[in-house]
């Protein structure tokens, strides 16, 4: 802790994005754009009905139409080995597995694809893909979470089962002030927009390239691996950009392995890039979530009791669960508070992650429901924030390891000009718009996990730090070049060469849940760290800070000095809970005739430790902060349940924010470390950057308009409705 | 590329079009012959004769100037411009996000202007000239708007910026980039979900008022 306490962070502009020329000049190159030689495309043929058997499928037009190489099926496709492995194919799929395509005859949602054509060009497989025919024996579906909540049951597994309490919850009944309301957040899309995308290729009877989509190199090559039986050095995955990802590509989907499968059949290399509406229901979503707060204040405005429910979709074969009511145990110093969780099983595929995750899901109702309860009891929203402070964690009783929450609220309330906020609803104007003002708090646990990194000076002068991790799109190669270039002061930016997103480097783990800049952060500073004194011991003691390593290591004749170093948290940790916070503020315009909501101006604040990377770590909020917006405003996957379909699964009827819904964003940040949780002092941000904003926007409304949308997306036919 | 200009090579004495068109129902009345009589199709089918037969009368011959450099093509008349500049020229810039015109990833510049290249045929460019971004800077000065990006930090993850930048310099030459609410107005058709626009507009305005040549 003394040597990291001595490290004093400068807050700069921050260094520009160190791919950002490759981005610029379309040089960069995402995972379908490798050239291979004997280049072949998959396309899928998809199932049309959303549960039941396939009785017969002929694919005999397409085996015949030209380019085709190989038209995979259940009835045909080479045996995967790894999905063989203790399972008895005479008894139903167990849950707990993902799905497995092309194993046997059943359809279990909509879209599921039921064969895969693989052609010698694009246009050859999509054509042949077209001619497949399917029969099938249809079964009664249900993909209606609303209709099926009776079926509700809390998680059989995973880390979001089981109820909380603590005190005696049923307090907030009798407390002086109530609120108890129901919310809901719709089915969300990640939708990136770079399609999906596995381009596989076998070098040999047992080693397989795969240039995938995905946030983690390393479990790609691990579920591959598994899925074939292979070494896992057999198995070479690179992924060097991301086209954006939100989770959609956290794990190995069902049709990856199949990628992988083709290419072996066809012995060529086999691309897949899912279609636009094939995004929707093979690569996850946010789960459709009801959700009802109920919480009691005492008439000065402090919390007696809070109940949080909620129940959520996940598919027939698979438990999602994710952590939707966790931020109300510990968001506020509540003496009672109880979380309940539940899941409901659909005909549909799974969900999974998306950005913010179910805290983003979560903090739309607590947060709409703190809004409710200062509304009732006649003070600021802030205030009674301010009054619920919990200054150590209420759900372990452990101090925080740094929380500047307070300082946050008044930062983003001084920017926006809170100020101006009316307390009683509806009763600003400007320009004939109802004006109104509303803000929500957002919250991520900032831990700390395991990597390794390797960091060699090179006798071109150039530092070299490898990796595993991939970066889809927050910055993560510049945030890690910024922590390398203030340990080794001497070297310029340019200079330093940070390589990622390939299996064969040292091991780093998947990017998502925001722990990347500590975890890979934390040991990049730890390698270079103990580079700098390996380079210090060669040169001998009362060497200079800034030496001249070209001459030193050719007089030393040394090609590279090297060290490979593996680093975690600190045991220390383990007394303090740790999190990131922000506070969104949100002015909005409602026009009161046609309900049309404009996002005005938005201030969001992170309390996320020392900020690496300025430059980046602002884009990244701007961004999480529109993400919420789109959550807030426009944001909801429809399904036709009679048919068990999506009926907008596209860009021009799934609506997310264009450049004219937005505003200016301010980004702004307390930028104070936190060196309990790595030496940088640097929290995780990505999700906090959407954590809260869609009930500061629903809060801005509601000040607004005097109406509490508790339904997202905040359309304007709700409103005058 | 290579393939591709060796297909043309090996076909180089292409008939005028009243010519191909006659040849193409010749070919297509033969493949409904094949197609109406299903043992000779199988057979046909095992000897990859209707392949042959399909690659001889399904492409098309194009000719195309991309960025700056002409083109003579054979190509089916169902590829996009997008998956002729992705997959057989090879110029992986251009981006596909949607396929359908919804999200401007894949916007280049046709005779210079911006046309979402998901929606053109490549058939339909035969004779123009197309820019993309591998097109935009000179050598290594980048375009203006390419260093008003990485200044303004004007995307992420990257995928929807080199249609955000040919979309970027139409919008200037055309003339909508006088304030901030037409420049977001005039961008909107270029999704980002990264949500870089602030910072998209904010490069935009910078090179409009810096008074480069775009």
């Amino acid at each position: 802790m003394k040597q990291q306490a001595q490290h004093t962070p400068p807050f700069t502009e921050g260094i520009n994005r160190v791919d950002g020329i490759m981005k610029v000049t379309g040089a960069a190159k995402y995972s379908a754009e490798y050239e291979l030689p004997g280049m072949t495309y998959a396309v899928f043929a998809i199932s049309n009905i959303t549960k039941g058997i396939i009785t017969s499928i002929d694919i005999k037009a397409a085996e015949r139409a030209p380019g085709v190489l190989a038209v995979l099926t259940h009835l045909n496709a080479p045996k995967v080995p790894g999905y063989e492995s203790g399972k008895d194919p005479s008894k139903p799929p167990t849950t707990g597995g993902p799905l497995k395509f092309f194993v046997d005859n059943t359809v279990k949602y909509n879209g599921q694809p039921i064969a895969m054509v693989v052609a010698d060009s694009f246009e050859r497989a999509t054509y042949a893909a077209s001619l497949i025919k399917a029969q099938y024996k249809k079964e009664q579906h249900e993909t209606d979470t609303e209709k099926n909540k009776f079926k509700a049951a809390a998680p059989k597994g995973g880390r979001n089962g089981g109820d909380y309490k603590r005190g005696t919850p049923d307090d907030w009944k009798t407390a002086a002030v109530k609120v108890e309301q129901e919310y809901v957040v719709p089915i969300n899309v990640h939708n990136p927009m770079e399609l999906s995308v596995t381009l596989a290729h076998w070098t040999a009877d047992d080693k397989v390239t795969v240039y995938a989509k995905t946030q983690g190199v390393k479990s790609t090559q691990n579920a591959i691996a598994q899925a074939f039986k292979l070494p896992v050095e057999n198995v070479q995955v690179t992924t060097k950009f991301v086209g954006g990802a939100f989770g959609n590509a956290l794990r190995t989907w069902p049709h990856e392995i199949a990628t992988v499968q083709a290419a072996k059949l066809v012995k060529r290399p086999v691309k897949t890039v899912l279609t636009r509406e094939l995004q929707f229901n093979t690569v996850g979503y946010r789960p459709y979530t009801w959700q009802k707060v109920s919480m009691g204040a005492s008439a000065d405005g402090k919390l007696t009791g809070i109940i949080h429910e909620a129940t959520a979709q996940t598919s027939s074969f698979e438990e999602f669960t994710e952590g939707t009511v966790n931020m109300t145990r510990f968001m506020y110093a509540c003496p009672s508070v109880g979380t309940v969780y539940k899941i409901t099983p659909l005909d549909v595929n799974t969900p999974t992650w998306m950005r913010g995750p179910g805290e983003a899901t979560g903090a739309f109702a607590l947060e709409s429901a703190m809004d409710e309860l200062a509304d009732k009891l006649g003070i600021d929203p802030i205030e009674l924030r301010i009054r619920n402070h919990a200054d150590t964690d209420p759900e372990n009783g452990k101090p925080f390891s740094s929380k500047n929450l307070k300082e946050a609220y008044e930062m983003g309330a001084d920017k926006i000009g809170w100020s101006k906020r009316k307390l009683k609803p509806g009763t600003l104007t400007e320009d004939g718009w109802l004006i109104g003002y509303g803000m929500g708090t957002g919250v991520f646990g900032a831990g700390r996990g395991r990597a390794t990194v390797k960091a060699a000076l090179l006798d071109s002068g150039t530092l070299l730090i490898q990796t595993s991790v991939t970066d889809i799109g927050v910055g993560t190669g510049t945030a890690m070049t910024q922590i390398a270039s203030e340990i080794f002061t001497g070297i310029p930016v340019k200079k330093i060469k940070f390589e990622l997103g390939d299996s064969s480097l040292p091991p780093s783990p998947t990017q998502g849940g925001s722990t990347i800049t500590s975890t890979v952060g934390g040991a990049v500073h730890d390698a270079c760290t103990q580079l700098k004194e390996k380079f210090q011991q060669l040169i001998g003691n009362g060497g200079t800070d800034k030496p001249d390593y070209v001459k030193v290591l050719k007089e030393k004749n040394l090609p590279q000095l090297e060290v490979t170093v593996t680093s975690s948290g600190s045991t220390e940790m383990r007394n303090f809970s740790s999190y990131s916070y922000s506070v969104h503020f949100v002015k909005v315009k409602v026009h009161p005739k046609t309900g049309v909501v404009r996002v005005d101006n938005v201030v969001s604040v992170a309390d996320s430790g020392h900020i690496v990377s300025p430059k980046t770590a602002r884009s990244q909020i701007i961004g999480g902060a529109i993400g919420g917006i789109g959550m807030a405003l426009m944001e909801e996957g429809i399904m036709d349940h009679r048919y068990g379909r999506y009926v907008n699964n596209n860009y021009a009827d799934y609506h997310v924010p264009i450049s004219a819904d937005i505003p200016q964003i301010d980004a702004l940040f307390v930028n104070k470390p936190d060196y309990r949780v790595n030496p940088m002092g640097a929290k995780g941000m990505g999700e906090i950057a959407l954590i809260g904003m869609s009930a500061a926007v629903a809060n801005a409304v509601y000040n607004a308009t005097g109406k509490r949308i508790r339904e997202l997306p905040i359309t304007p036919d709700k409103l005058l409705a | 590329m290579k393939d591709l200009d060796k297909g043309f090579q090996a076909d180089e004495n292409h008939e005028p079009k009243e010519n191909a068109r006659r040849d193409f129902l010749k070919k297509s009345s033969l493949l409904t012959a094949v197609a109406l009589t299903p043992g000779v199709a199988v057979k046909a089918a095992e000897n990859h004769l209707d392949e042959k037969v399909a690659a001889a009368f399904e492409k098309m011959p194009v000719n195309i100037i991309v960025n700056g450099k002409p083109h003579k093509l054979s190509i089916e008349p169902r590829v996009t411009l997008l998956d002729l500049l992705r997959e057989q020229l090879h110029l992986t810039g251009t981006k596909k996000g949607c396929d359908y015109g919804q999200c401007g990833a894949c916007t280049v510049h046709v005779d210079g202007q911006r046309v979402n290249s998901c929606l053109t045929l490549a058939m339909t460019v035969d004779g123009k000239k197309v820019t993309s971004i591998e097109g935009l800077a000179k050598g290594d000065e980048l375009h203006p708007m390419q260093e008003a990006f990485i200044k303004h930090d004007g995307f992420q993850c990257g995928y929807c910026t080199p249609g955000q930048i040919m979309s970027a310099v139409a919008c200037i030459r055309e003339g909508h980039a006088n304030s901030e609410t037409e420049i977001r107005e005039y961008m909107s058709g270029n999704i980002c979900r990264c949500g870089a626009y602030p910072n998209i507009v904010n490069a935009i305005q910078e090179v409009k008022n810096g008074g480069q040549q775009v």
